[in-house]
């Protein structure tokens, strides 16, 4: 990473440097955009959110008097007469973890303004994203099927239900207005809104590659936030 | 849409610009400001009434549509806490009356006053009309989210009234929302009220993160050149740290709302344990109630700051200005309001001491409030030292700064006796806590927003408020005040216990019962004494004197606008290049007694403080 060029500004390592730029005029993350500032403080407050839904489900899960269900077999899947335990878990991770590289690739690429590769694999994160939401929803059919509510559950404490649907659900709405983003970036991107400085449809602010990126960093978001669900609903 | 814009012709390139010295013989070389950074910010001029005025994405015009929203929320919780006192003053008057509706207006009172008015109201309101035009630049960095913030918290007070007229009425659970009554059949509005009150709770978070969003990147990277953090006035700081704790403090509170809203509607149970209702066991088990008090006092406890922190910033300038001196100890004031800010996250269990808990948490919690008393503490000593030997105008603006000191340090001093654990059990639930938090956390604050109104008045109307009609409007505020809650912490030393609708037949009637009419008299006056600054306003706009540019003689930047008041994009051509922090006032050396922050040294060569 190199810093950017500011007339009359020199940088300086480490933490002198940082203490040169907090204490400078006009702007203290020198050379990064407002928006791309703004995702990163709104993603800190949405740490909040789930770091808030995740301590809960621990204290829910650690007060319990009767039984919190086995992981391994409650999110089985019965393949070719053979029990995979987190089979489903761990197709539905490494498609997200997939969707993340495929993003951070269109960044990469629509900073070197090579549109038709930029919008392309938007398009392959989204699709990704998608198979996420469905195989979710898949999950959740299943789990219905078997009994398990948010108010109750055949296989043990009826919180089990309650925390399961409600924060997977609260993940898989990030994931899903992301997947709705991202298709819109799509579009643009290969209408050449970015290259051409379009503005925006409500923001009516200039389009410019920097959006990718900025949507990019929520996409990641959702796939770390969706690595600590992973740990602490399957793998605990 | 192209003329919707700034043609960027017309806004001449300030680059390498440096402005040169007057001949002083010093070198130029002091007044040396880095070249712009950033480019000109590229706004959308509305033309029509509903772009100008409705969905405006004019900060200024944003900031005035929450103040007179949180405002009219505000006279709405002022006119149930009448009901409320008329109640307890006079029992049984009021006809209509019942023990639902006295909760109902309790819980409605608390709720708006705490989240819909003051919060909406210093960081909605004052965050929006001042921080652009203090750190100087044209507008909030996201204009259109901004616009959205406003009508998010539009449709939350809107959700938030309708639960007036939904079957069974809004909650009456008390303003802690505090599950497992809050759901329960016997609790008014346990069905819809409840409901509606969760919805708009998190309307309101999503619409202020919008906001927050905003202010806080307009603060760390919109500044104008020169302005670095160490110059913006502490009102800016003020609110920025506010915001801060907003962002990190909501999500707890949006959390909890939102499992509060599955376990009243999908009947989840993750803060319903056991319950036996007239013998019969209800669907719920298992869930802990203790646990949304937690999420709670999370957001509940800095919520008490990010109402204080603005409020602390706003009355720092207004004292400074008025008294013609700089802020005493510029830097401990503002890492008070940091620090204060970041302890602000470790005290929360302080407000469930009598909820049971290990008495080595409640210990813990009891030594950070009290450490929260020294920075508190070194900004009122900085204020008093501030007004020391200070050139005071003793006008409108003053005494409401006075009257903040005041009552200020009264509720601070009842919140240390408060946070010890020991003190805390027995007083807990008496009207010495009313009084307590109304002193720091409502009429403090209160006192700081009518300063400012004063104060800043004349930028957003061009017209002076009437002094007359203001200082009747304080002297009935501050003593009508002070008759209220004075004697309610004599009768929380008696025992009189807070949340009830009436005292029945209980001893303290005959020793409480005169002073519960005096306060119930006070009260009315006190609320109807607000409707004089209702009226000195529409008074003022019709006939109000001219105030012109800079009329308190100020510093920062919001009073150098090339027009009064300030047009969309605040500058005009150029923005405005800064040299130094807004608190040179009685500057040795200098002609006039204030030095504005975008006098270059070298105008003012030979004084004492040349660059700030």
């Amino acid at each position: 990473m190199s810093d950017p060029k500011i007339e009359g500004y020199t940088f300086k390592p480490g933490f002198k440097g940082m203490a040169q730029d907090t204490g400078s005029d006009q702007t203290m993350f020198k050379g990064v955009h407002w928006g791309k500032a703004m995702m990163w403080i709104f993603l800190l407050s949405d740490t909040f959110i789930f770091s808030c839904f995740l301590i809960s489900y621990m204290k829910g899960r650690g007060s319990t008097l009767i039984d919190w269900p086995n992981p391994s077999e409650v999110f089985g899947l019965h393949v070719f007469g053979v029990e995979v335990p987190l089979l489903l878990i761990a197709i539905m991770t490494f498609v997200l973890i997939t969707s993340s590289g495929t993003m951070a690739l269109a960044v990469k690429y629509g900073y070197e303004k090579n549109r038709k590769m930029c919008g392309w694999l938007i398009l392959a994160t989204a699709v990704g994203g998608l198979i996420f939401v469905g195989m979710q929803a898949f999950e959740w059919s299943k789990l219905i099927h078997e009994g398990v509510r948010p108010w109750e559950n055949p296989f043990g404490a009826p919180q089990f239900g309650s925390f399961f649907f409600m924060i997977t659900g609260f993940h898989g709405t990030h994931v899903s207005i992301g997947v709705i983003f991202l298709f819109i970036y799509a579009y643009k991107t290969f209408k050449g809104h970015y290259d051409e400085g379009k503005r925006g449809w409500f923001t009516t602010m200039k389009g410019d590659y920097v959006e990718v990126e900025i949507l990019g960093l929520y996409w990641h978001f959702v796939d770390l936030v969706w690595v600590f669900i992973f740990a602490f609903f399957y793998l605990w | 849409m192209s003329e919707d814009f700034n043609d960027n012709k017309t806004i001449q390139a300030q680059s390498s610009e440096t402005i040169s010295g007057g001949g002083s013989g010093l070198s130029p070389d002091i007044d040396y400001v880095r070249p712009a950074e950033i480019p000109e910010q590229d706004l959308y001029h509305g033309h029509s009434f509903i772009t100008k005025w409705v969905f405006c994405q004019d900060a200024k015009v944003i900031g005035v549509q929450y103040f007179l929203l949180a405002t009219f929320t505000g006279i709405i919780g002022l006119i149930l806490s009448w009901l409320m006192r008329l109640q307890l003053g006079f029992p049984g008057l009021a006809g209509f009356m019942t023990a639902e509706h006295y909760y109902q207006f309790v819980t409605m009172h608390g709720m708006i006053m705490v989240v819909y008015f003051l919060t909406a109201l210093f960081l909605g309101g004052f965050g929006n009309y001042l921080i652009p035009l203090m750190v100087g630049a044209r507008d909030m960095v996201f204009p259109y989210l901004n616009m959205v913030s406003f009508w998010s918290f539009f449709v939350a007070v809107g959700v938030l009234l309708a639960s007036f007229f939904v079957p069974g009425g809004p909650t009456g659970a008390g303003w802690t929302l505090y599950p497992p009554q809050t759901i329960l059949e016997g609790t008014p509005g346990h069905g819809m009220g409840i409901l509606l009150m969760c919805i708009s709770l998190v309307l309101f978070v999503a619409g202020f993160t919008m906001g927050g969003l905003n202010y806080l990147i307009t603060v760390l990277q919109a500044r104008t050149r020169g302005m670095t953090l160490m110059r913006m006035p502490l009102t800016v700081w003020g609110i920025f740290t506010a915001t801060v704790l907003a962002m990190l403090a909501f999500p707890a509170l949006l959390v909890g709302a939102l499992m509060m809203t599955l376990d009243n509607v999908l009947g989840t149970s993750f803060f319903m344990p056991t319950i036996l209702k007239a013998g019969e066991v209800l669907e719920y088990s298992g869930g802990s109630p203790i646990l949304f008090q937690h999420l709670f006092w999370f957001f509940g406890h800095p919520e008490v700051y990010i109402v204080a922190l603005p409020a602390f910033g706003i009355i720092s300038d207004l004292i400074s200005v008025h008294s013609r001196k700089n802020i005493f100890g510029y830097r401990m004031m503002v890492w008070a309001i940091v620090g204060i800010g970041a302890l602000s996250f470790f005290v929360w269990a302080h407000h469930m001491y009598v909820s049971g808990m290990n008495p080595w948490f409640g210990f813990f919690f009891a030594t950070t409030t009290l450490i929260i008393a020294v920075p508190t503490a070194m900004k009122v000593y900085n204020w008093i030292l501030t007004l020391w030997r200070g050139n005071i105008r003793m006008n409108v603006v003053m005494l409401w700064c006075l009257g903040f000191i005041v009552t200020f340090v009264n509720g601070g001093i009842t919140g240390i006796f408060l946070g010890n654990v020991s003190v805390d059990v027995p007083l807990s639930d008496t009207y010495f806590v009313i009084a307590h938090f109304h002193m720091v956390m409502g009429i403090a604050p209160l006192m700081v927003i009518m300063g400012a109104v004063y104060h800043w008045f004349p930028l957003v109307s061009g017209k002076f408020l009437d002094e007359k009609l203001g200082k009747w409007h304080f002297w009935l505020t501050f003593l009508g005040a002070y008759s209220i809650y004075f004697p309610m912490h004599y009768l929380g030393f008696i025992g009189v216990p807070r949340r009830y609708f009436e005292m029945y037949d209980s001893p303290y009637m005959t020793s409480a019962v005169g002073m519960n009419e005096f306060i119930s008299l006070a009260a009315f006056l006190v609320g109807a004494a607000q409707f004089i600054l209702i009226y000195n306003i529409i008074r003022t706009l019709k006939i109000g004197k001219p105030a012109g540019h800079n009329p308190w003689k100020a510093n920062s930047l919001e009073w150098l606008t090339p027009t009064v008041p300030p047009e969309h994009g605040n500058w005009g051509e150029r923005l405005p290049v800064v040299h130094r922090w807004p608190y040179d006032f009685s500057v040795p050396g200098v002609k006039e007694d204030f030095v504005t922050q975008t006098t270059a040294p070298s105008e003012i060569a030979g004084s004492k403080v040349e660059k700030t």
